[in-house]
């Protein structure tokens, strides 16, 4: 616990919003769905595009269903998808890049040329290849998402690695004789992990920018399942109108990300002990 | 006549984790007159440098001018705002900092960079200020001061670019010139070209400067006025003879002495006599992918000695250490431990071979990973070699850190919570863990100031005694390594020029490189610039055929101010012994260089 205060206590008053914004989203997409008042998928009212009221909070959307049980699902949707898929593209890339950096010239040329390969294929057009030819499916939108942030968690995670790579006490445990994992996850990892994580950041809000992107085109998560924004898409013919249907996912979507830009904008600072400082 | 620089109590503060204000200099208070340079001396952290930056009412971010008034000439600088500050600096005042490198923009020619500042004030034309440039590149002896201006940067070395920085904080002709560590990150042999060059321009323009160093015998020779500091307080303000010859505060009087590194006790003489070495490096070719560094080392570690290895920077002495320990596979030749063949890289090498040779880096810095806590950093290595976990561990890790004369609470915390001079004793208790045969220290106290690195020797020393272990003690101070080692080798751009144990390496004759490198280390007395001053010119060479490029030919031959036209430009130098069993690879023999050096050493001091 001292801990957390510690790191909420250096974050500037920006981050200290982003933190509060991101964990307020977080704990929606664990929790959300048990506190959703109807079930997601029910007409429940008589109107639709209904504005605000008592008994539908968000509204109601083009169906009549209710906006704020159908937010609190794509919250678990978007959210989920975008933490699985930036996770898997940071650990992954991470741990590629260490392996690259310790094992020499080789294996470190044939793994940065493969994933440049990887990085010159435009992401938008490869997950629209991707669903057209096997189809939007939730593993489906996981891989193809995890695979195109790969290779720049890569390259980010490869440049700090290869540069710790030469730092005396890195030396020093090759003298003493250490093997490659001990030194990559003993003396390197530590020491790129804070950057590693302000960059997991970065990735995670481009997947939910992409998710979204696609589920507005109507690519991305398939109804009766629906994500944030698949949440726009459906009820976008309430825009004339200014249905809160059509405005509330955007928002969450603008809150999500904002949230994250801002607490990983005031990472540097508060994150690791700097080596100089007395 | 009235002083130029009036300073009185001083007081500048910064605010510390907990909101507090502190003072880092507390109650400062000096005069300059006219034409006159005042040296600021003391330890790093000391306040040096605060009080130049204060002197153009500049501190670094998080500092405050708390108090007292700085006068420059009839302005009062505390007074100023920050646009009248800026049309001052850069034109009444200047500044020269340590690292030209990192003060000019690589991507400008030097003259546009040099002129800047009297176009930006608006001093003079492009024209008159180029001139102006030119007579300064001339009066601070720089090559070829006609055309130096048109190149970039990275062409010219690291002293021409300080010289061409002092030119740049003179074309104003600045009330005040303020020089920061100038010299600190310079070769002595280059250094002493750059004093020189500073101390004519000084005197030729009649600057006011302020000079900043922790380097007393550097300062002796440039200051008229020597103002001593510690903790941000002024200890003691004299004239320079007066603090060299008679200083009257105690904390002076250690800063002398530490000036002087004292002689460590030497081998022992039943070690000596011991049969086989501990090390032999033989015939040694080793270099990074391709480009050769080390040519031809021949050198052998006896148990329980210590070897020196000296030369400037570049000159491969940290390649050397790199390959005796496995992290570079020697090209050619080979490394013998204790009689048997050591393979180059690390992966062949047992772990038993590998615990008995252990490496110590320059910087304490980046040698200690700043994640893990010392009990881990200490740990590791007792655990890799001797399999030491839990109460074992730790109470090996209290007897090392006692071994290295620490407190065994600083277990518990992290390398970025230590100061410099504990950092390095860390280094070495790492090293110490694995109790190794051999330690291969790396500029062991090239970043410590010289009270802590005189510490540091100290131990190294003790270790010695208590220990048994052999060191390989690479250092470009001959004084620190005259002090530590039983025998030294010279290296100039990886050969060995010369070898001897130190009692034979403490008079002439010398290599001629040896010798530029031994008159060059400013002597704690006023006057020695001068008189070493009177100039080496080198000898006229013609261009002896095409042999110029041959890579056996002796490496010093562009500096060397004893060359013999026709020899040492067509044929190798030859290497040979003296009576007392130093080697020279030179082609003069030793009663030639005796000679030599006995006359110009007459010059310089007669
Ligand atoms: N920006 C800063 N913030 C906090 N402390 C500083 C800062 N700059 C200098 N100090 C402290 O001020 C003291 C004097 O520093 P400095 O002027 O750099 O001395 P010197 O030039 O002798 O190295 C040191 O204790 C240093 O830690
Ligand atoms: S061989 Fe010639 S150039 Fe080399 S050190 Fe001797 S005299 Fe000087
Ligand atoms: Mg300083």
């Amino acid at each position: 616990m001292r801990w957390l205060d510690n790191f909420v206590g250096r974050l500037a008053l920006s981050g200290r919003i982003g933190l509060a914004l991101v964990a307020f989203w977080l704990l929606l997409a664990i929790f959300g769905p048990l506190l959703a008042p109807y079930e997601v998928g029910a007409v429940v009212a008589e109107d639709v595009f209904a504005p605000l009221s008592l008994a539908f909070p968000l509204g109601s959307d083009y169906l009549g269903r209710d906006m704020l049980s159908r937010v609190l699902s794509g919250t678990r949707f978007t959210a989920g998808l975008a933490f699985a898929a930036a996770l898997s593209a940071s650990s992954l890339g991470t741990s590629l890049a260490l392996f690259a950096t310790v094992s020499g010239r080789w294996i470190d040329e044939v793994v940065s040329r493969a994933m440049d390969t990887l990085i010159s294929i435009p992401s938008k057009i490869f997950a629209l290849v991707m669903v057209a030819a096997f189809g939007a499916s939730v593993p489906l939108l996981l891989f193809t998402t995890a695979l195109i942030y790969l290779p720049g968690a890569y390259r980010i995670a490869r440049a700090l690695a290869v540069n710790l790579n030469t730092m005396e006490y890195v030396q020093v445990a090759r003298v003493r004789g250490e093997g490659r994992i001990y030194i990559a996850c003993v003396e390197i990892l530590p020491n790129m992990i804070h950057p590693i994580l302000a960059d997991f950041g970065l990735r995670f809000m481009f997947v939910v920018l992409l998710l979204s992107g696609m589920s507005f085109l109507g690519l991305g998560v398939q109804p009766p399942d629906a994500d944030l924004g698949s949440l726009v898409r459906e009820n976008i013919s309430g825009l004339g109108e200014g249905a809160p249907a059509v405005v509330m996912p955007a928002l969450a979507i603008a809150m999500l990300t904002i949230g994250v830009n801002l607490l990983i904008d005031s990472l540097p600072r508060a994150g690791g002990r700097n080596a100089g400082e007395p | 006549m009235a002083d130029l620089v009036h300073v009185s109590g001083l007081r500048v503060v910064v605010r510390n984790d907990g909101g507090e204000e502190v003072a880092i200099v507390a109650d400062v208070g000096f005069s300059i007159p006219q034409g006159e340079v005042l040296a600021l001396i003391g330890e790093s952290g000391s306040g040096k440098t605060t009080i130049a930056l204060a002197l153009m009412g500049y501190t670094r971010s998080g500092c405050r001018i708390s108090g007292g008034t700085i006068r420059v000439g009839d302005v009062d600088i505390l007074s100023l705002d920050a646009t009248q500050l800026c049309g001052i600096r850069g034109d009444k005042i200047t500044y020269i900092a340590q690292s030209a490198a990192a003060a000019f923009n690589p991507a400008i020619t030097i003259m546009n960079q040099v002129i800047e500042p009297a176009l930006l004030h608006g001093l003079m034309t492009r024209a008159a200020a180029e001139e102006k440039a030119v007579a300064l590149f001339r009066s601070l002896s720089l090559p070829d001061p006609d055309n130096i201006g048109r190149r970039y940067p990275h062409q010219v070395s690291g002293g021409q670019l300080q010289r061409l920085m002092a030119a740049m904080a003179l074309i104003t002709d600045p009330a005040l010139v303020i020089f920061d560590e100038p010299t600190t990150a310079l070769d002595v042999t280059t250094q002493i070209d750059v004093l020189r060059a500073f101390k004519k321009v000084i005197k030729e323009r009649g600057a006011t400067a302020v000079y900043v160093s922790h380097d007393l015998a550097v300062v002796a020779q440039m200051a008229d006025r020597i103002v001593v500091l510690n903790h941000g307080e002024i200890r003691e303000c004299g004239v320079t003879g007066q603090i060299l010859d008679a200083p009257a505060d105690a904390y002076t009087q250690t800063l002398m002495a530490a000036a002087v590194p004292r002689l460590r006790q030497s081998l022992p003489a039943a070690l000596a006599e011991a049969p086989a070495p501990l090390l032999a490096v033989e015939g040694l070719m080793a270099g990074y992918g391709g480009t050769p560094v080390l040519d031809d080392i021949n050198l052998a570690i006896k148990r329980g000695s210590t070897l020196g290895v000296i030369g400037e920077s570049g000159s491969g002495k940290s390649t050397l250490a790199r390959v005796i320990a496995g992290l570079i596979a020697p090209a050619r030749g080979r490394v013998l431990f204790n009689g048997e063949p050591l393979a180059g890289s690390l992966t062949e090498r047992t772990r038993e071979q590998l615990r008995r040779i252990q490496i110590v880096f320059q910087n304490a810095d980046t040698a200690l990973n700043p994640s893990l806590s010392i009990a881990r950093i200490l740990a590791r290595p007792l655990a890799f070699y001797r399999g030491l976990r839990g109460d074992a561990c730790t109470r090996r890790i209290t007897e090392l850190l006692d071994l290295v004369r620490l407190p065994a609470d600083i277990a518990t915390r992290l390398p970025g919570e230590l100061s410099g001079g504990q950092k390095q004793r860390i280094n070495l208790a790492r090293a110490l863990a694995a109790e190794p045969d051999l330690i291969l220290c790396d500029e062991v106290t090239s970043a410590l100031d010289t009270v802590v690195g005189a510490a540091i020797l100290d131990l190294l020393a003790e270790l010695r005694q208590e220990l048994k272990v052999s060191y390989m003690f690479i250092s470009h101070d001959i004084s620190t390594v005259r002090a530590v080692c039983d025998e030294i080798v010279v290296l100039y751009s990886g050969r060995k020029v010369e070898s001897g144990s130190r009692q034979a390496l403490m008079a002439p004759p010398f290599h001629p490189y040896t010798d530029l490198l031994i008159s060059s280390v400013p002597e704690l007395r006023c006057g020695w610039l001068e008189q070493v001053g009177a100039a080496r010119p080198l000898p006229v060479m013609g261009a002896a055929g095409a042999a110029v490029d041959t890579p056996a030919l002796c490496s010093f031959v562009a500096r060397c101010p004893a060359r013999i036209d026709g020899v040492c430009n067509a044929i190798a130098a030859p290497r040979h012994t003296l009576a007392d069993g130093r080697e020279i690879l030179c082609h003069h023999p030793a009663n030639e260089l005796l000679e030599r050096e006995a006359r110009v050493r007459q010059e310089a001091t007669g």
